[in-house]
């Protein structure tokens, strides 16, 4: 590959911008391995993004289905407490930043560019840096396997945390991770931010610019917002630990309430970084496969932006059990009702973008269906834990655990999972099985609904979250026994889905550039699209350029498949 | 011939048949769901005022939400039958969006949510306020009925203070007389109970389910709740918070008891703790008066 430089501040004399590409000199393009490691490539990124990420799915998921077999009867036997601790810390915290937080930049980092038409991120080092933060994270969190995981939860709440109750380096670990994932989030909003205000397609107006680019605009936001705080309060807490302060200490004057108010004002705004973008996949998912615009474009992108402000304001519902005055719950219970007005907005949205739509029932729009009709579950239970003096009974029980995983997994890996099948073909230029596809969904769905569904029935008779054991005579034998039945269907589900790609990679049937008919400007480019994405950028006249694009063409009286830019020369 | 006698009941197409069975089992199943409500569906309650009024707020918001959510879950499920792709099937309808439908589901939405937050401030002085021990209760002594009234003026009484401290892996409680036990929590029957809730090492959470909903026991705060138990019993609860390797372990139990039994526990419970402490007070003594004997003969012994 020569190396390329975009000029793009080239501006002529008449002070409009002009593209322009300058080849210095050749270099031997690196091979194999070595071009990988040292690749700047958004789409390379992009892909190792995604293989890291899911590696980290499949070790939280094993964890989780641990946890599930040692809950499976009372009186369990098969891990010690301390294990059964160390694992729901583990799968608790690979999900959320070794998960569903990255697999939302390697999203982003792959399409983002080419739904925009640029020809890479806006600063391509920065974006590798960002992803081989992210490894270092994962590896030092990992690594605590060797010695001993920490065991205080994905909250890792004071005092409990501090040296004196964990003195083990588990806790430690888990410091470095955030302060690694937390870099390398925040370099990777800092790049979306650049890319998307800077280096959009000529026409691409804010309001024709795609909802899921909507959706990692807020996202990098909302990380932006979030992270400092995070990344102080887990620098008191390696202080206290190892440094002899007391922030969250209270026999030195400390305050083990001060690290739960910094913890969610970065914990909560973290719910809407996982769940935002995966309402921006849908969003160009159910448009696409229903044959029609998406209803109510500007409302979806105004509810994501209120949605991304209101997340800010709700943190303390997470405290309601607390000591805390009322005044200050009532506030909180106020706001986080005022959140599930956007989220409705996007839901109905949705169903109205169904609605009178011919729609082709493919695996993405499986995948993309399910997601309003788990979330919403999710967003009902959401606002019933809202309601504070009922907050008091369903806290830190299963309820909140089915709830936040409706919320997580119902949403967010639905989501995820409608992505993948999606844009599977344009990464890969390969198909993914139709069957495998539409098998894994089942089997996920119904997997998915044994094993969460049951656990409100287990929170509501008292079963507390986060307890590696119950009584016989607590009477949620039953709820665990279908829930582990349930979590293990899910995992053959999620294997199915993981077959299917290492399947289709290279069996595949050849997708060509549009197998779906996108609305969106990746869809232009061959697939897998070339180093430079696009040879010509084409001028956006809508939010639907590739639907522009195909009725011109029509027009021209050419044949539909010639749709997408030439093959460039030399990829 | 049957199927030409019978030609419309012979389903068009079998898919749509199946559909249709799978969304009214689901419909049945959601309009039995009320029925089988009771336990399955609603928090633990019958213990106390405070977890039975949570109980019902609870229920209302549950039935709104069922109302939600058969209308989004049917909506959703309808399109996706009625609007399906066919062949000679109607193209999409190019619809963009429509303002007044927009701006009526965000003021519906809005004002389902103030409903329900007028709900809970109705329910919530009731949850939240401790009331006044009930007749049968234990009297508080603070009033002092005079000879010709038998009892103290009803429903003025003091309520009874326990002090609850949560510690790795265990409760304390310690009654007004200063009394204290673990574990087991004795309280007498139709008594309002306010606790004082406090944690001496790690953030626990104190909970009965059946009588009051959760309370956080962090060091350095004391946070508060309260129960009244209609009838005498055992109530089971534990910790809710994680705090080590214990947490499962940490149980709580409430012993609903007749006033004159509570307080001859706690009489016999001082009674032990003094006589413990005393017989620990004797074995001291008596331990230094050895030791002082003995140093010489050790000091002797090593030198």
């Amino acid at each position: 590959m020569a190396t390329t430089e975009h000029a793009a501040a080239a501006a002529g004399s008449n002070g409009r911008l002009r593209p322009e590409v300058v080849i210095h000199g050749l270099e031997p393009e690196p091979k194999g391995w070595l071009a990988w490691l040292t690749t700047t490539d958004h789409k390379r990124i992009g892909i190792m993004y995604f293989v890291a990420t899911f590696i980290f799915f499949i070790l939280g998921g094993v964890e989780a289905l641990i946890m599930r077999l040692q809950l499976a009867q009372p009186s369990g036997t098969l891990v010690s407490p301390e294990t059964y601790n160390g694992l729901v810390s583990m799968h608790g915290t690979t999900m959320i930043f070794l998960f569903i937080v990255p697999v939302m930049a390697a999203f982003g980092n792959y399409f983002v560019p080419l739904m925009i038409g640029a020809r890479d991120m806006a600063f391509p080092r920065l974006n590798a840096l960002s992803f081989w933060l992210l490894v270092c994270g994962g590896i030092a969190f990992y690594a605590s396997l060797f010695f001993e995981p920490p065991q205080a939860g994905w909250t890792s709440y004071t005092p409990l945390s501090d040296d004196a109750y964990l003195p083990g380096s588990g806790i430690d670990a888990w410091i470095f991770l955030i302060h690694l994932t937390g870099l390398s989030s925040l370099v990777g909003a800092i790049n979306f931010v650049a890319t998307i205000h800077n280096m959009r397609a000529p026409g691409m107006s804010w309001g024709r610019m795609p909802l899921f680019v909507w959706s990692i605009l807020v996202y990098s936001y909302l990380l932006i917002a979030a992270l400092p705080t995070i990344a102080a309060a887990v620098t008191m807490l390696l202080t206290d630990r190892h440094f002899g302060t007391a922030f969250f200490d209270p026999t030195g004057g400390g305050d083990p309430m001060l690290w739960q108010h910094l913890f969610w004002f970065f914990g909560h705004p973290e719910v809407y970084i996982m769940i935002l973008p995966a309402f921006g996949i849908i969003s160009e998912i159910l448009p696409v496969f229903s044959r029609k615009p998406i209803f109510g474009y500007k409302a979806i992108a105004a509810a994501t932006v209120a949605i991304a402000f209101l997340g800010l304001l709700v943190w303390a519902h997470h405290m309601f059990t607390t000591p805390t005055s009322t005044v200050v719950l009532i506030f909180f219970m106020l706001s986080s009702f005022a959140i599930a007005v956007p989220t409705g907005i996007k839901i109905f949205n949705w169903i109205a973008t169904l609605w009178k739509g011919s729609i082709v029932f493919k695996t993405p729009l499986y995948f993309a269906a399910a997601l309003p009709a788990l979330f919403v579950i999710g967003g009902i239970s959401g606002v019933m834990l809202a309601v504070f003096p009922v907050d008091w009974q369903l806290h830190d029980t299963y309820f909140v655990v089915a709830h936040l995983h409706y919320v997580l997994f119902g949403g967010s890996v639905f989501g995820i999972f409608a992505g993948l099948y999606y844009w599977f073909p344009k990464m890969t230029g390969r198909m993914m099985s139709e069957g495998l596809g539409k098998l894994s969904f089942w089997v996920m769905f119904v997997g998915f609904n044994l094993t969460f569904l049951v656990q409100h029935s287990a929170g509501l008779s008292g079963m507390p979250r986060r307890i590696y054991d119950y009584d016989a005579d607590l009477g949620v034998t039953d709820y665990n026994l279908i829930s582990t039945i349930g979590s293990f269907m899910l995992g053959i589900g999620v294997l199915i889905t993981v077959i299917n790609v290492l399947r289709s990679y290279r069996n595949g049937k050849v997708a060509g550039n549009d197998p779906w008919q996108g609305n969106t400007l990746e869809w232009f480019v061959q697939s897998p699209p070339p180093v430079n994405n696009f040879d010509v950028v084409p001028r956006v006249r809508s939010v639907e350029p590739m639907k522009d694009i195909r009725r011109e063409v029509a027009k021209a009286g050419e044949p539909v498949g010639s749709v997408a830019q030439p093959v460039a020369s030399g990829t | 011939m049957i199927p030409r006698a019978l030609p419309a009941l012979r389903p068009s197409n079998p898919r749509r048949t199946i559909l249709v069975a799978l969304v009214a089992g689901i419909l049945l199943a959601l309009l039995a769901a009320p029925v089988g409500i009771a336990d399955t569906f609603t928090p633990e309650s019958g213990g106390s005022p405070n977890a039975d009024q949570i109980d019902s707020l609870y229920k209302i918001i549950l039935y709104v939400a069922i109302v939600i959510f058969l209308i989004v879950e049917g909506t959703l499920l309808w399109a996706l039958i009625k609007y399906r792709a066919r062949r000679d099937g109607p193209e999409a309808a190019q619809i963009h969006g429509n303002t007044p439908l927009e701006l009526g589901w965000t003021v519906g939405a809005a004002v389902i949510l103030v409903v329900l937050s007028v709900v809970t401030f109705l329910y919530l002085g009731d949850i939240r306020n401790p009331p006044a021990s009930g007749p049968e209760g234990l009297a508080s002594g603070l009033q002092v009925a005079s000879i010709d009234q038998p009892d103290p003026p009803k429903g003025e009484s003091k309520p009874l203070e326990i002090k609850v401290n949560g510690q790795q892996f265990v409760w304390r409680y310690e009654y007004p007389n200063g009394a204290f036990n673990y574990y087991e929590l004795v309280a007498p029957v139709d008594t309002t109970v306010v606790m004082k809730v406090t944690a001496s090492d790690v953030i626990h959470s104190w909970w009965i389910p059946k009588m009051f909903g959760k309370v956080d026991a962090v060091p350095g705060y004391t946070n508060e709740t309260w129960f009244k138990a209609p009838r005498t019993g055992t109530y089971i609860g534990q910790c809710a918070e994680l705090c080590g390797s214990g947490h499962a372990d940490m149980r709580a139990r409430v012993r609903v008891v007749e006033p004159e039994q509570y307080t001859a526990f706690i009489e016999r419970q001082k009674r032990d703790i003094e006589a413990a402490g005393e017989a620990l007070a004797e074995q001291r003594a008596q331990r230094e008066q050895i030791e002082q004997s003995d140093t010489g003969v050790i000091r002797a012994k090593r030198s």
